[in-house]
């Protein structure tokens, strides 16, 4: 809050007439992202450099980009097709299983990124003044990139278990673009307050974690949630972790097949959290320098 | 100030104070669910620290002002506002373009070469990348780390992190330009030549400000000096006569307390 001593508006007016721009006051929600979009090579240099250097001291490098996603979907395999048997009841469990941890991994890793992007580099925000927007952002694009090796081993995987290549492979690019706006709205009310608080850092695998759990990741939820409440059951396939899950699935599996509340609940979690995500976060631009 | 000059920077009424965390409560989940129910900022063990008070200035075209006191005076807070990158208390800055801040030490990212960091403070200030590449060379000669600039700044001594900085700031054109010599660690030579910049930038048209050790630097390039003290202005007005004034306090402090010191 910015408090004016009325006694000494003759400053003001000064700054008025020669129209002098606050340097405190957050610009409009236009103007605010305009210069973000200005910044679009900044954005994806600070993606590029993050991803550089997160490998930069392996030996492997950027290869795994590739092993990491692939080890993810060998352990779910070990531990809930062979283990625990949660395979039941659901042809080709191998595609089922790795469309679920690769569209869910891709939503936990990026917010979860995004929780640290401003204190991360509080030296550029000490150092130059700029939208505070373009720093979760590069986060997002730094882990679609990412997003996009996965894929390519999915969709290896889902061809040599035997799927076949049908029309509805179409409405991929469909699916993702409306999980990318729903994960870059959640990734930017994440770093509004990961800003304010170090303790989002140790709260948020919790909260990942069951979000996981809940979405269908490895098991179907119609199947395992048949005998409880179907409130229980609707209020499950709902949650947008399971719905981009089921609609990757219905893309890619003849065996599977989204409801049309689906398709639509997929669409208004995008608008509605990308919508929200962006407002809620421009609307703490001055909370982020000090 | 005759009334037919043209403002640049107006300063108005200006008050900031830090919050400085001395720790304790950070870090717990338990303290992150208590401050996301209650919505308020977790209770942590935290003093306020009040770095400009009450602080109302303006500075016009051509000028080149001079910032003098003792350290933790409230200069480099004053200056950090005027560039947009700390949030006043209460109280505004007004300018005329966007100010930039020249002298903040260190890297901005150490794990990335200082190529890429200048690419990354040149998109930072809004360039493009065709501009960054004009001016790449020109920051490699200015802060002289040819050899040094494929490697990680996190390599680099202090002194070169601090020039590469400086030189990366500097190459863009500025109206507004804020120099804080005290937060740069370069060495006497690259010193003299970040002074020779200044008095380049400070030939032109517009307005700078400068916070440096060496008074006479001051004396030779400001036509302007304020003297501030515990967060207020002393003084404001002819560089001499301020840096005069200024001085002099500063000697008779020096010989009272050596007096009590002898005395005791």
């Amino acid at each position: 809050m910015t408090i004016h001593d009325p006694t000494n508006s003759a400053a003001r007016a000064l700054a008025e007439e020669f129209s002098l721009v606050s340097a405190s006051k957050i610009p409009s929600l236009r103007v605010y992202l305009k210069s973000t979009w200005r910044r679009k090579d900044f954005i994806a240099e600070l993606a590029d450099a993050r991803s550089t250097q997160q490998y930069s001291d392996s030996l492997l490098g950027r290869i795994w980009q590739l092993i990491t996603p692939l080890l993810n979907a060998g352990i779910y395999f070990l531990i809930f097709g062979v283990l625990l048997g949660t395979n039941k009841g659901i042809d080709n469990f191998t595609a089922f299983l790795v469309s679920g941890v690769f569209v869910f991994n891709f939503m936990q890793v990026t917010v979860t990124a995004a929780s640290g992007s401003i204190p991360k580099n509080s030296r550029l925000i000490k150092a130059i003044q700029f939208p505070k927007l373009v720093l979760p952002l590069a986060t997002v694009v730094q882990q679609i990139q990412q997003y996009a090796v996965s894929l390519v081993v999915l969709l290896v995987i889902v061809l040599a278990t035997g799927e076949p290549l049908t029309l509805m492979w179409l409405t991929l690019p469909v699916v993702l673009v409306m999980q990318t706006l729903f994960t870059t709205g959640f990734a930017l009310i994440l770093a509004r307050w990961g800003a304010r608080s170090r303790d989002i850092n140790q709260l948020l695998p919790f909260f990942t974690r069951t979000w996981r759990y809940v979405s269908g990741v490895f098991f179907s939820i119609t199947i395992f949630t048949a005998s409880m409440p179907a409130a229980v059951g609707t209020a499950l396939l709902l949650n947008p972790g399971a719905v981009y899950i089921d609609l990757v699935r219905d893309s890619l599996m003849v065996t599977q097949s989204s409801d049309p509340i689906i398709w639509i609940m997929g669409a208004v979690w995008a608008v509605l959290f990308f919508v929200v995500g962006l407002v809620y976060f421009y609307r703490g631009e001055k909370k982020y320098v000090n | 100030m005759s009334t037919n000059k043209i403002p640049t920077v107006v300063v108005d009424d200006l008050n900031i104070k830090y919050r400085v965390i001395l720790g304790a409560n950070t870090g717990s989940a338990a303290g992150a669910l208590r401050s996301l129910v209650s919505g308020k900022a977790p209770s942590q063990v935290v003093k306020s620290v009040h770095a400009v008070k009450g602080v109302s200035l303006t500075a016009y075209e051509g000028d080149t002002i001079g910032l003098v006191g003792r350290n933790g005076s409230g200069k480099s807070s004053l200056l950090r506002a005027v560039a947009g990158l700390l949030q006043p208390s209460s109280g505004d800055v007004y300018t005329a373009s966007q100010a930039t801040l020249l002298g903040v030490s260190g890297a901005l990212n150490k794990s990335i070469s200082g190529n890429r960091n200048i690419t990354l403070g040149g998109l930072a200030m809004g360039m493009s990348r065709e501009e960054v590449e004009a001016m790449r060379q020109q920051v490699i000669d200015f802060a002289d780390i040819e050899e040094f600039i494929d490697m990680p700044m996190g390599t680099y001594s202090s002194g070169m992190q601090a020039r590469l900085r400086f030189s990366i700031a500097a190459a863009r054109k500025h109206e507004i330009l804020l120099v804080d010599e005290t937060l740069s660690t370069g060495d006497t030579e690259f010193r003299a030549r970040s002074q020779a910049k200044i008095r380049e930038l400070s030939g032109a048209a517009g307005t700078v400000f400068v916070v440096a050790h060496g008074h006479a630097m001051i004396r030779e390039v400001c036509n302007r000096a304020i003297w501030m003290d515990k967060g207020i202005i002393q003084m404001d007005g002819e560089t001499n006569a301020v840096l005069d004034a200024y001085e002099a306090d500063v000697a008779a402090k020096k010989a009272a307390k050596e007096a009590k010191d002898e005395g005791k």
